[in-house]
C-alpha cells in the first residue's frame, strides 16, 4: 500500500508541476492546489500507516500501545489543510483581479506589458 | 599619538564644512583651509626630533581583535616623511585651488573632496593596522574617482574617472586579499608586529600568492606597466588635482606600500625580479610617451610614470643606497613634479592652452612662474645645484652598485635621464624661454594664489640641493631607517667628486642636449608614430574588454532573467530535483528490506479514483470538469484519510475542498475558456519536468517510509492528553490547547487572506471594470 500511494504522490506531484508550467493562470492555481493535496498525503504517509481506529487516548498510563497511530502529522495536516484553504481563496480572488485588470489569463503577457 | 587622531578628525570636519566656509567666506576662505592643512603639517613637523631618535608611536583601538582587525595609527620616520608630504603639498594646492577653481560653479564640492581625500591619504600614511590601511587607501581611490571625473559634462573625464576607479579599485580588492593572507600567517595585521615577522612570512609557503596580490594593489595604484594607461587619462582633472593626487602623493601610495612592506615581504628573489622589471619597464615606456607628447599636461603625466618606475626599481634592486635613493627621488619627484603640474594649471588658465606647439616665452608674461618652473625643470633633469640632481646621482649609484643585471638597468636609466634631460630643455627654452607665442589673446600676469605654490616648492627644490644635510638629518633619515633599521648613518651632499658616476651623469646631460636640439625634427615623428603607426591604446583595450564583459553579463543575464514565470519555476524545479535524485540514488542501497502492507479492495478504489480524477483535471479543456476532478482528487484523499484513522483530518479536508469548489464555481464564470497557449514540444518537456519532480517525491516517500523517526514528541501528546489538556481527541487537544499558539497563527493567516480575498473584490479598477 505504501508503495502506491507513495506512487500516487509522485502523480500528484507531477500534475502539480505540470499545470505550474502552463500559461494559464487558472491553470497554476490548480497546480498549487495539487501541490498542497499532495504535501499533506506526503506528511501523512510519512507519519506511518495503521489502518482503523481513529486516535483517542483512553486513558493516561496505557494509551501509547493501545493506540498506534501517530498524532502528531494529522495535527499538521489539519493546519495545512486550513492555509492551503486560506491561499487557495486569496488565489481565486487574486486571478479574478488579474483577469480584470488585463484581460488576460496568459501569465506570458505580463512580461510583454513590462517592456511596452 | 590621541593628537594625530584628534587632526584626522578635524579634518574630516573641516572636510564637511568647506562647502558653507567656500560659498560664503569670499576669497579667504581657500587660504583658512590652507591654514588647517599648514597646522597640521608645522604639528607634525614637532615631532622629528623624536622620531629621528628611532622612536615609533603607536596608538590602537581594538575592534575585532579575533580576526586582527583594529583601527590603529602608528607613526615612524616612513609614516612621517608621507605625512608631511601630504599636509604640506596639501597645503599649497589648496591655496592654488582658491584662485584656480573660482570660475567653476562647482567649487565647493571640490574643496570637500580634494579635504576628503586629504584626510584619507593622511590616514592612509598613519596606519597601523593594515585594514585600516585598506579602509583609508579604497577611501583615497573614491575620491580621486570623483575629482577626475570632477568636469563630468566631459564624457572623456567620466570615462577617464571610471577608467581609474576601476582599476585602482581592483587592484584595492586584490591587495585586501593579499592582507588577509598576511594576516594569517603572522597572526596579526599591526605593521608593528608585522614589522618584526619578516622572516616567517618569506619562509611561508604562502608568501608568493600573498606577494603577488599585494603588489596588484600597490601597482595598480602607482600606475606601474601595464596598468599605467588611468594616470594620462586621469589628467582630464584639474590642474590642482593633478599636482596633489596624481603626481605628489596618491600615486604614491603604492610606493609607500611596497616601503612599508619592504622589511616584512622584500629581499626575496621574488621580490627583486618583479619589480626591477615592472620598474624598469614602466620607467622607460613612461620616459618614450613623455618625450612625444605634445600636450604639457600630458608629458608631466609620462614623466611621472617614469618617476613611480624608477621609484618600484630602486626598491626592487632593495640595497642599502637603492633605498637611499628611492626615498630621496620621492622627495625630488613630490617638489618638482607638484611643481610643474600647479605650474601647468596656471598656464592654462593664463595662456588657454597646454599645446606646447603653440605657446612659448612665457618668462615675458609671467616671470615668478616661470623662474619657478625652470628651477622645477632642472630638478627634474638632475642638473646640479639642484635636489634633482642629488637623488639622480644616487639612482646612478645604486644602479652601479648591482652585480649582474646591473648594467642592463644602468643603461636604461642612462637612456630614461637622457629623455628627461631633454624634456626638461624643451621645455624650458620652448615653453619659458624664447620669443613669445600664444593662441589667442595675450596672457595675463597671474595672481599671488597661483604663484605662491609653485615658488615655494622650487625654492625648496634649491635649498635642499644647496643644503642636503639637513633635510637628510631630520627627515629622510628616519624615513629610511624604518624600512631598512640598518642604516645608520645617511650623508648626503652635492659633491662626490670624480667618480665614474659624474662621468656617467656628464654623458646624460651631454645626450640630452643633443636629443633636446633634435626635439623638434623627432617630436613631430614620434606623435605621429604614436598616433599613426601604434594604433593600440592601453586604455581602448580596457574599454574594449569592459564593453565585452558588459556586453556577456547583458547575454548572461536575459538568459537567466528570462522574465517568464515558468521558467523561473522550471529553473527551480529541475535544479531541486536533480540534486534530490542524485542524493536519493547516492543513498538508496542503505534502504533495509522494505515490508508493505497489502492493499485492500476498498483502498485500491480510491487510488483509482485519485489517479483518473488527476489524468482528467491535467488533460482535460472544459474548465469545469477540471475543477470538478480536483474535487474528487480531494475527497479520495480524504476517504484515505478516514481508512486509515484520521476523521478529524477527513472532514476538514472535506470541507475545505467543498469551499474551495464553490468559490471556484463563482470565480470561473467571469475568466475565459482554457486556452491552448503551449506548443506540444513545450508540453513535452513540461511534462518531462514534472515526471522528474513526480518521480523524486516518490523516491522520498519510499525512503521517508524506512527512517525511524523520534516518536518521543507523539508520546508526550498521547500520554498528556487527559491528564494536562482533559481531552481524549488527541489530535484536537494538540491543535487547541498543547499548540495552541500555532492555532492562532493560522487563523491569523486565514483573517489576512480573508481581508485580501475582500479588498481584491472591492477594489474598483481605476480605468474601469474590464468585464
Amino acid at each position: 500500500m505504501e508503495t502506491l500511494l507513495a506512487i500516487v504522490i509522485g502523480l500528484l506531484y507531477a500534475a502539480g508541476v505540470y499545470l505550474l508550467l502552463r500559461r494559464s493562470i487558472v491553470k497554476l492555481i490548480l497546480g498549487i492546489m495539487f501541490f498542497s493535496h499532495a504535501t499533506n498525503l506526503l506528511i501523512f504517509v510519512a507519519g506511518g500507516l495503521h489502518k482503523g481506529q481513529p486516535q483517542f487516548a483512553t486513558d493516561g498510563i496505557n494509551a501509547v500501545s493501545a493506540n498506534p497511530t501517530d498524532p502528531l502529522p494529522q495535527a499538521l495536516i489539519l493546519t495545512a489543510i486550513v492555509i492551503g484553504f486560506g491561499i487557495t481563496a486569496f488565489f481565486l480572488a487574486l486571478m479574478y483581479r488579474f483577469y480584470q485588470a488585463t484581460g488576460t489569463e496568459d501569465l506570458d503577457e505580463l512580461k510583454e506589458g513590462e517592456n511596452k | 599619538m590621541t593628537g594625530i587622531l584628534i587632526y584626522l578628525i578635524i579634518l574630516l570636519i573641516t572636510a564637511f564644512l568647506s562647502p558653507i566656509l567656500i560659498s560664503k567666506g569670499g576669497k579667504t576662505a581657500p587660504w583658512l583651509l590652507g591654514m588647517v592643512s599648514a597646522a597640521g603639517f608645522a604639528w607634525l613637523l614637532g615631532f622629528t626630533g623624536y622620531i629621528s631618535e628611532g622612536n615609533s608611536l603607536n596608538y590602537t583601538i581594538e575592534w575585532l581583535p579575533e580576526l586582527y582587525l583594529n583601527f590603529s595609527l602608528y607613526l615612524d620616520g616612513l609614516s612621517l616623511f608621507f605625512a608631511l608630504l601630504v599636509t604640506g603639498m596639501g597645503a599649497l594646492v589648496l591655496v592654488f585651488s582658491g584662485n584656480y577653481m573660482k570660475p567653476y560653479a562647482m567649487k565647493h564640492r571640490f574643496f570637500f573632496l580634494i579635504l576628503l581625500f586629504e584626510f584619507a591619504m593622511l590616514g592612509m600614511v598613519l596606519s597601523g593596522n593594515l585594514f585600516t590601511m585598506f579602509i583609508f587607501w579604497e577611501l583615497t581611490s573614491v575620491s580621486s574617482f570623483l575629482l577626475v571625473g570632477f568636469n563630468h559634462e566631459k564624457p572623456e573625464a567620466r570615462n577617464a574617472a571610471l577608467q581609474a576607479l576601476l582599476i585602482t579599485v581592483a587592484g584595492g580588492l586584490a591587495m585586501m586579499a593579499g592582507f588577509i593572507m598576511l594576516g594569517q600567517m603572522a597572526g596579526t595585521l599591526e605593521i608593528n608586529q608585522l614589522l618584526k615577522s619578516g622572516d616567517i612570512i618569506r619562509n611561508h609557503p604562502h608568501y608568493l600568492p600573498a606577494l603577488l596580490l599585494v603588489l596588484a594593489g600597490a601597482f595598480t595604484k602607482s600606475a606601474q606597466f601595464p596598468f599605467h594607461f588611468w594616470l594620462p587619462g586621469a589628467m582630464q582633472a584639474p590642474s590642482p588635482v593633478s599636482a596633489y593626487l596624481h603626481s605628489a602623493t596618491m600615486v604614491k601610495a603604492g610606493i609607500y606600500l611596497l616601503m612599508r612592506l619592504s622589511p616584512v615581504m622584500g629581499g626575496t628573489p621574488e621580490w627583486k625580479y618583479i619589480l626591477t622589471i615592472t620598474g624598469a619597464i614602466t620607467m622607460i615606456l613612461g620616459g618614450y610617451f613623455a618625450y612625444s607628447q605634445t600636450d604639457f599636461k600630458k608629458v608631466l603625466a609620462y614623466t611621472t610614470i617614469s618617476a613611480l618606475g624608477t621609484l618600484v626599481l630602486m626598491l626592487g634592486i632593495d640595497t642599502d643606497i637603492s633605498i637611499k635613493a628611492a626615498i630621496i627621488f620621492l622627495l625630488v619627484h613630490a617638489l618638482y613634479k607638484g611643481a610643474l603640474f600647479m605650474i601647468a594649471g596656471l598656464i592654462d588658465k593664463s595662456v588657454g592652452s597646454r599645446d606646447l606647439r603653440k605657446i612659448g616665452g612665457l618668462n615675458k608674461v609671467m616671470p615668478v612662474a616661470s623662474l619657478a618652473a625652470i628651477i622645477s625643470l632642472l630638478s627634474m633633469a638632475g642638473l646640479p645645484p639642484m635636489i634633482g640632481f642629488i637623488g639622480k646621482e644616487l639612482i646612478y649609484e645604486a644602479k652601479f652598485a648591482l652585480p649582474d643585471i646591473g648594467n642592463l638597468l644602468l643603461v636604461a636609466g642612462v637612456m630614461t635621464n637622457i629623455i628627461m634631460v631633454a624634456i626638461s630643455l624643451a621645455l624650458i627654452f620652448n615653453l619659458f624661454l624664447g620669443p613669445l607665442k600664444y593662441p589667442g589673446e595675450r596672457p595675463t600676469r597671474p595672481a599671488f594664489a597661483l604663484r605662491v605654490g609653485p615658488s615655494l616648492l622650487a625654492g625648496i627644490s634649491l635649498i635642499f640641493g644647496l643644503f642636503p644635510a639637513t633635510v637628510a638629518d631630520f627627515l629622510l633619515s628616519p624615513a629610511i631607517k624604518s624600512i631598512r633599521p640598518s642604516i645608520d648613518s645617511f650623508k648626503l651632499s652635492l659633491w662626490h667628486g670624480f667618480n665614474e658616476v659624474l662621468l656617467v651623469s656628464f654623458i646624460t646631460v651631454a645626450a640630452g642636449v643633443v636629443l633636446f636640439l633634435l626635439y623638434r625634427k623627432i617630436n613631430p615623428m614620434l606623435t605621429h608614430l604614436n598616433t599613426e603607426v601604434i594604433t593600440f591604446r592601453f586604455a581602448d583595450a580596457f574599454n574594449k574588454g569592459l564593453n565585452v564583459f558588459l556586453y556577456l553579463t547583458k547575454r548572461k543575464t536575459s538568459f537567466i532573467q528570462s522574465g517568464y514565470q515558468r521558467f523561473y519555476l522550471m529553473a527551480i524545479f529541475i535544479m531541486t530535483s536533480v540534486l534530490a535524485w542524485y542524493q536519493l540514488i547516492y543513498t538508496w542501497p542503505e534502504i533495509e528490506s522494505i515490508s508493505f502492507s497489502r492493499p485492500g479492495m476498498f483502498e485500491m478504489i480510491i487510488l483509482l479514483l485519485i489517479v483518473s480524477s488527476t489524468i482528467i483535471a491535467v488533460l482535460i479543456r472544459s474548465r469545469l470538469a477540471a475543477i470538478l476532478s480536483l474535487g474528487a482528487v480531494g475527497y479520495g484523499i480524504g476517504l484515505l484519510f478516514i481508512v486509515y484513522g484520521a476523521i478529524d483530518v477527513a472532514i476538514t479536508l472535506m470541507l475545505a475542498e467543498t469551499l474551495v469548489l464553490v468559490l471556484f464555481m463563482v470565480v470561473i464564470y467571469h475568466l475565459p475558456k482554457f486556452t491552448n497557449f503551449s506548443s506540444k514540444a513545450s508540453r513535452l518537456r513540461d511534462a518531462a519536468v514534472a515526471l522528474l519532480v513526480g518521480g523524486f517525491m516518490t523516491g522520498l516517500v519510499l525512503k521517508a517510509g524506512q527512517l525511524n523517526l523520534n516518536p518521543k514528541i507523539s508520546d508526550f501528546y498521547v500520554e498528556n492528553a487527559i491528564p494536562l489538556a482533559h481531552g481524549s481527541n488527541i489530535v484536537n487537544v494538540i491543535l487547541v490547547d498543547f499548540r495552541a499558539l500555532d492555532t492562532l497563527g493560522e487563523i491569523t493567516v486565514l483573517v489576512i487572506a480573508a481581508i485580501g480575498v475582500v479588498a481584491l473584490l472591492k477594489l474598483k479598477t481605476k480605468k474601469g471594470s474590464a468585464t
